[in-house]
Protein backbone atom coordinates (compact mmCIF):
# COMPACT_ATOMS: atom_id res chain seq x y z
CA UNK A 1 0.00 0.00 0.00
CA UNK A 2 2.62 2.66 0.78
CA UNK A 3 4.68 1.14 -2.56
CA UNK A 4 1.59 2.64 -4.38
CA UNK A 5 2.23 6.17 -2.50
CA UNK A 6 5.35 5.88 -3.24
CA UNK A 7 4.90 5.33 -7.12
CA UNK A 8 2.20 7.95 -7.15
CA UNK A 9 4.85 10.36 -5.15
CA UNK A 10 7.41 8.88 -7.71
CA UNK A 11 6.12 11.21 -10.67
CA UNK A 12 6.30 14.27 -9.38
CA UNK A 13 9.50 13.79 -7.84
CA UNK A 14 11.89 16.61 -9.84
CA UNK A 15 15.85 15.50 -9.85
CA UNK A 16 17.91 17.90 -8.65
CA UNK A 17 21.31 16.65 -10.25
CA UNK A 18 22.70 17.78 -6.17
CA UNK A 19 23.72 16.34 -3.55
CA UNK A 20 23.90 17.96 -0.62
CA UNK A 21 24.71 17.63 3.20
CA UNK A 22 23.90 19.15 6.63
CA UNK A 23 27.13 21.76 6.52
CA UNK A 24 26.75 22.53 2.66
CA UNK A 25 26.23 25.85 1.91
CA UNK A 26 23.39 26.16 -1.41
CA UNK A 27 22.10 28.22 -3.03
CA UNK A 28 18.49 28.19 -3.89
CA UNK A 29 16.68 29.39 -7.36
CA UNK A 30 13.00 30.53 -6.50
CA UNK A 31 10.92 31.85 -9.03
CA UNK A 32 8.67 34.58 -7.66
CA UNK A 33 5.67 35.91 -9.43
CA UNK A 34 4.88 39.42 -9.02
CA UNK A 35 1.80 40.59 -10.70
CA UNK A 36 2.27 39.44 -14.14
CA UNK A 37 6.27 39.28 -14.10
CA UNK A 38 8.33 36.26 -12.86
CA UNK A 39 11.60 37.09 -11.70
CA UNK A 40 14.29 34.47 -9.66
CA UNK A 41 15.46 34.85 -6.77
CA UNK A 42 18.79 33.42 -4.56
CA UNK A 43 18.71 31.99 -1.13
CA UNK A 44 21.89 31.13 -0.20
CA UNK A 45 22.73 29.56 3.22
CA UNK A 46 24.40 26.62 5.38
CA UNK A 47 22.33 23.18 5.34
CA UNK A 48 21.43 22.73 8.66
CA UNK A 49 18.34 20.22 8.04
CA UNK A 50 16.95 17.89 5.62
CA UNK A 51 14.20 15.53 6.82
CA UNK A 52 11.26 14.05 5.13
CA UNK A 53 10.97 11.06 2.05
CA UNK A 54 9.08 11.27 -1.56
CA UNK A 55 7.42 14.79 -1.92
CA UNK A 56 7.27 16.20 1.41
CA UNK A 57 11.38 16.33 1.55
CA UNK A 58 12.46 19.40 2.84
CA UNK A 59 15.99 21.00 3.48
CA UNK A 60 16.40 23.89 5.88
CA UNK A 61 18.64 26.69 5.42
CA UNK A 62 20.32 28.89 7.05
CA UNK A 63 21.64 32.45 6.05
CA UNK A 64 22.72 35.24 7.83
CA UNK A 65 21.10 38.73 6.54
CA UNK A 66 22.85 41.67 7.94
CA UNK A 67 22.30 41.02 11.80
CA UNK A 68 19.60 38.90 11.83
CA UNK A 69 19.56 35.00 11.25
CA UNK A 70 17.06 33.62 8.56
CA UNK A 71 16.23 30.38 8.50
CA UNK A 72 13.75 28.89 5.94
CA UNK A 73 12.19 26.15 4.89
CA UNK A 74 12.16 24.57 1.44
CA UNK A 75 10.10 21.69 0.14
CA UNK A 76 12.65 20.77 -2.50
CA UNK A 77 10.76 19.29 -4.76
CA UNK A 78 8.47 21.98 -5.32
CA UNK A 79 7.52 23.71 -8.79
CA UNK A 80 8.63 27.32 -7.73
CA UNK A 81 12.20 25.95 -7.07
CA UNK A 82 13.79 25.96 -10.35
CA UNK A 83 17.54 25.20 -8.95
CA UNK A 84 19.50 23.72 -6.28
CA UNK A 85 23.85 24.50 -6.69
CA UNK A 86 26.20 23.53 -4.00
CA UNK A 87 28.22 26.43 -3.30
CA UNK A 88 30.45 24.46 -0.67
CA UNK A 89 31.27 21.61 1.36
CA UNK A 90 31.49 21.57 4.74
CA UNK A 91 32.75 18.79 7.20
CA UNK A 92 30.35 18.79 10.21
CA UNK A 93 29.90 15.63 12.29
CA UNK A 94 25.97 15.69 13.01
CA UNK A 95 22.69 15.55 10.78
CA UNK A 96 21.38 18.50 12.66
CA UNK A 97 22.95 21.59 12.86
CA UNK A 98 20.55 22.88 15.46
CA UNK A 99 23.67 23.99 17.45
CA UNK A 100 24.32 26.99 15.10
CA UNK A 101 21.32 29.25 16.09
CA UNK A 102 23.19 29.67 19.66
CA UNK A 103 26.24 30.95 17.86
CA UNK A 104 26.86 34.32 16.38
CA UNK A 105 29.84 35.50 15.03
CA UNK A 106 33.12 33.86 14.01
CA UNK A 107 32.10 30.21 15.41
CA UNK A 108 29.29 29.82 12.90
CA UNK A 109 31.59 28.92 10.65
CA UNK A 110 32.31 25.85 9.15
CA UNK A 111 35.22 23.95 8.32
CA UNK A 112 35.62 23.19 4.44
CA UNK A 113 35.59 20.29 2.68
CA UNK A 114 37.70 19.67 0.41
CA UNK B 1 -23.89 6.09 -11.77
CA UNK B 2 -22.82 8.60 -8.85
CA UNK B 3 -20.20 6.68 -7.03
CA UNK B 4 -17.88 4.22 -6.10
CA UNK B 5 -16.33 1.81 -3.48
CA UNK B 6 -12.73 2.33 -2.88
CA UNK B 7 -9.98 1.88 -0.20
CA UNK B 8 -8.28 4.24 1.59
CA UNK B 9 -4.43 3.89 1.33
CA UNK B 10 -2.68 6.94 2.75
CA UNK B 11 -1.78 10.68 2.27
CA UNK B 12 0.69 11.91 0.71
CA UNK B 13 1.49 15.36 -1.01
CA UNK B 14 1.36 16.83 -4.19
CA UNK B 15 2.47 20.72 -5.60
CA UNK B 16 -0.31 22.87 -7.85
CA UNK B 17 1.68 23.49 -10.52
CA UNK B 18 1.81 26.96 -10.74
CA UNK B 19 1.12 28.07 -7.64
CA UNK B 20 3.57 26.28 -5.92
CA UNK B 21 1.50 25.59 -3.55
CA UNK B 22 1.67 22.06 -0.87
CA UNK B 23 -1.91 19.97 -1.16
CA UNK B 24 -2.45 17.31 1.51
CA UNK B 25 -3.94 14.38 -0.15
CA UNK B 26 -5.59 11.43 0.36
CA UNK B 27 -5.05 8.54 -1.83
CA UNK B 28 -8.03 6.56 -2.53
CA UNK B 29 -7.78 2.72 -4.19
CA UNK B 30 -11.64 2.07 -6.23
CA UNK B 31 -10.31 0.32 -9.44
CA UNK B 32 -12.26 -2.52 -10.72
CA UNK B 33 -15.75 -2.09 -9.18
CA UNK B 34 -18.07 -4.93 -9.99
CA UNK B 35 -21.53 -4.74 -11.09
CA UNK B 36 -23.59 -6.97 -9.64
CA UNK B 37 -27.18 -5.68 -10.15
CA UNK B 38 -29.17 -3.23 -12.55
CA UNK B 39 -32.64 -1.78 -10.76
CA UNK B 40 -35.12 -0.88 -12.93
CA UNK B 41 -38.21 1.60 -12.95
CA UNK B 42 -39.89 -1.22 -14.73
CA UNK B 43 -38.83 -4.11 -12.40
CA UNK B 44 -38.34 -2.70 -8.70
CA UNK B 45 -39.81 1.19 -8.82
CA UNK B 46 -36.34 3.15 -8.74
CA UNK B 47 -33.14 2.90 -10.43
CA UNK B 48 -29.91 1.80 -9.28
CA UNK B 49 -26.78 0.05 -9.57
CA UNK B 50 -25.59 -2.38 -6.90
CA UNK B 51 -21.38 -2.12 -6.88
CA UNK B 52 -18.96 -5.06 -5.53
CA UNK B 53 -15.72 -3.92 -4.63
CA UNK B 54 -12.24 -6.38 -4.10
CA UNK B 55 -13.15 -9.66 -5.47
CA UNK B 56 -13.35 -12.80 -2.96
CA UNK B 57 -13.10 -16.65 -3.44
CA UNK B 58 -16.67 -18.48 -3.62
CA UNK B 59 -15.70 -19.77 0.02
CA UNK B 60 -15.49 -16.79 1.70
CA UNK B 61 -19.35 -15.17 0.83
CA UNK B 62 -22.47 -16.68 2.39
CA UNK B 63 -24.34 -18.66 -0.01
CA UNK B 64 -27.36 -15.81 -0.29
CA UNK B 65 -25.05 -13.98 -1.98
CA UNK B 66 -23.19 -16.45 -3.72
CA UNK B 67 -26.47 -17.17 -5.23
CA UNK B 68 -27.39 -13.67 -6.37
CA UNK B 69 -23.93 -12.85 -7.87
CA UNK B 70 -24.68 -16.20 -10.14
CA UNK B 71 -27.78 -14.97 -10.89
CA UNK B 72 -26.07 -12.15 -12.20
CA UNK B 73 -22.99 -13.53 -13.73
CA UNK B 74 -20.93 -11.34 -11.55
CA UNK B 75 -17.98 -12.75 -9.42
CA UNK B 76 -18.24 -12.47 -5.08
CA UNK B 77 -16.94 -9.64 -3.38
CA UNK B 78 -16.08 -8.27 -0.33
CA UNK B 79 -18.03 -4.99 -0.05
CA UNK B 80 -21.42 -4.58 -2.04
CA UNK B 81 -23.12 -1.08 -2.07
CA UNK B 82 -26.11 0.34 -4.20
CA UNK B 83 -26.04 3.64 -5.81
CA UNK B 84 -28.18 5.75 -7.56
CA UNK B 85 -27.95 5.96 -11.33
CA UNK B 86 -27.17 8.88 -12.89
CA UNK B 87 -30.05 9.08 -15.55
CA UNK B 88 -32.61 5.86 -15.84
CA UNK B 89 -31.68 5.05 -19.18
CA UNK B 90 -27.68 4.88 -18.62
CA UNK B 91 -27.05 1.41 -20.35
CA UNK B 92 -24.94 -0.52 -17.43
CA UNK B 93 -24.41 -4.45 -17.61
CA UNK B 94 -24.18 -6.73 -14.85
CA UNK B 95 -20.91 -8.43 -14.51
CA UNK B 96 -18.77 -5.96 -16.13
CA UNK B 97 -16.68 -3.44 -14.29
CA UNK B 98 -16.70 0.05 -13.49
CA UNK B 99 -13.27 2.13 -12.27
CA UNK B 100 -12.17 5.82 -11.27
CA UNK B 101 -12.69 7.10 -15.01
CA UNK B 102 -16.29 7.66 -13.31
CA UNK B 103 -14.85 10.95 -12.45
CA UNK B 104 -13.29 11.99 -14.70
CA UNK B 105 -15.71 15.36 -14.93
CA UNK B 106 -16.21 15.47 -11.16
CA UNK B 107 -14.62 18.33 -9.32
CA UNK B 108 -16.25 18.15 -5.90
CA UNK B 109 -17.25 14.74 -3.92
CA UNK B 110 -18.07 13.07 -0.69
CA UNK B 111 -16.51 10.84 0.64
CA UNK B 112 -18.28 8.38 3.32
CA UNK B 113 -16.42 6.15 5.72
CA UNK B 114 -16.62 4.50 9.50
CA UNK B 115 -14.57 6.72 11.64
CA UNK B 116 -11.60 5.46 13.92
CA UNK B 117 -13.08 4.19 17.24
CA UNK B 118 -11.93 5.95 19.98
CA UNK B 119 -13.64 3.83 22.46
CA UNK B 120 -15.40 4.98 25.53
CA UNK B 121 -13.82 8.80 25.56
CA UNK B 122 -14.42 11.45 28.15
CA UNK B 123 -15.76 14.83 27.49
CA UNK B 124 -12.67 16.81 26.89
CA UNK B 125 -12.11 14.31 23.89
CA UNK B 126 -15.37 13.83 23.21
CA UNK B 127 -17.09 17.41 23.07
CA UNK B 128 -14.43 19.91 23.66
CA UNK B 129 -14.66 20.49 26.91
CA UNK B 130 -12.30 23.06 28.76
CA UNK B 131 -9.93 20.91 31.09
CA UNK B 132 -10.03 22.13 35.28
CA UNK B 133 -7.27 23.96 36.94
CA UNK B 134 -4.37 21.72 38.14
CA UNK B 135 -2.64 23.79 40.47
CA UNK B 136 -3.99 25.86 42.94
CA UNK B 137 -6.41 22.87 44.69
CA UNK B 138 -8.06 22.29 41.15
CA UNK B 139 -9.43 19.00 41.65
CA UNK B 140 -11.82 18.48 38.57
CA UNK B 141 -8.60 18.15 35.52
CA UNK B 142 -10.49 15.93 33.14
CA UNK B 143 -13.66 15.82 34.70
CA UNK B 144 -16.76 17.37 33.70
CA UNK B 145 -18.13 19.20 36.20
CA UNK B 146 -22.17 19.22 37.42
CA UNK B 147 -24.41 18.07 35.44
CA UNK B 148 -27.35 20.22 36.43
CA UNK B 149 -29.06 21.79 39.65
CA UNK B 150 -30.66 19.90 42.37
CA UNK B 151 -34.46 20.69 43.79
CA UNK B 152 -35.27 22.39 40.35
CA UNK B 153 -35.69 20.84 37.64
CA UNK B 154 -34.39 17.42 39.49
CA UNK B 155 -33.78 15.55 36.62
CA UNK B 156 -30.65 15.55 34.11
CA UNK B 157 -31.89 17.37 30.85
CA UNK B 158 -31.86 14.90 27.77
CA UNK B 159 -28.84 15.36 24.53
CA UNK B 160 -26.41 16.67 27.84
CA UNK B 161 -23.04 16.24 26.93
CA UNK B 162 -21.44 13.34 28.79
CA UNK B 163 -18.65 11.12 28.07
CA UNK B 164 -19.74 7.88 26.37
CA UNK B 165 -18.30 6.08 22.93
CA UNK B 166 -17.11 8.12 20.42
CA UNK B 167 -16.14 6.92 16.92
CA UNK B 168 -16.71 4.06 14.61
CA UNK B 169 -19.76 6.10 13.24
CA UNK B 170 -20.62 6.44 9.68
CA UNK B 171 -19.16 9.93 8.65
CA UNK B 172 -19.59 11.91 5.29
CA UNK B 173 -17.16 14.20 4.41
CA UNK B 174 -18.89 16.60 2.15
CA UNK B 175 -17.55 18.67 -0.83
CA UNK B 176 -14.46 16.89 -0.74
CA UNK B 177 -12.27 18.45 -3.57
CA UNK B 178 -10.96 15.74 -6.12
CA UNK B 179 -7.36 16.85 -7.07
CA UNK B 180 -7.51 14.15 -9.83
CA UNK B 181 -7.16 10.50 -10.76
CA UNK B 182 -4.97 8.11 -11.96
CA UNK B 183 -6.85 5.80 -14.85
CA UNK B 184 -3.77 2.84 -14.94
CA UNK B 185 -3.54 2.41 -11.21
CA UNK B 186 -7.15 3.41 -10.55
CA UNK B 187 -6.70 5.99 -7.92
CA UNK B 188 -8.13 8.78 -6.95
CA UNK B 189 -6.85 12.11 -5.00
CA UNK B 190 -9.00 13.83 -2.87
CA UNK B 191 -7.72 16.96 -1.03
CA UNK B 192 -7.09 16.98 2.59
CA UNK B 193 -8.47 13.67 5.07
CA UNK B 194 -11.62 11.78 5.21
CA UNK B 195 -12.86 9.53 7.89
CA UNK B 196 -11.45 6.56 8.78
CA UNK B 197 -8.21 4.09 9.21
CA UNK B 198 -5.61 3.45 6.29
CA UNK B 199 -6.72 0.57 4.44
CA UNK B 200 -10.70 1.29 5.45
CA UNK B 201 -13.45 1.12 2.88
CA UNK B 202 -14.86 4.02 1.99
CA UNK B 203 -17.61 5.26 -0.48
CA UNK B 204 -17.22 8.42 -2.83
CA UNK B 205 -20.06 10.19 -4.18
CA UNK B 206 -20.43 12.56 -7.02
CA UNK B 207 -21.89 15.99 -5.56
CA UNK B 208 -24.58 17.35 -7.99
Amino acid sequence: MQEIIRAVERKQLVDRKVEYKPGDTISISLRIKEGDKERVQQFQGTVIQSRGIGTGTTVTVRKSSGNVFVERIFPIHSPLISEIRVVKHGRVRRAKLFYLRKRTGKSTRIQEQK
Amino acid sequence: MQGLIGRKLGMTRMFEKDTGRAIAVTVIQAANNVVHQVKTMEKDGYSAVQLGFEPVAEKRVTKPILGHCKKHGSAPTRIIKEFPLDSADEKVQPGSSVGVELFEKARIVDVIGVSKGRGHAGTIKRHHFMRGRKSHGGACVREHGSIGSNTFPAHVFKGLRMTGHMGNARVTAKNVELIGIDKEAGLVFVKGAVPGPTRGILFIRKRK
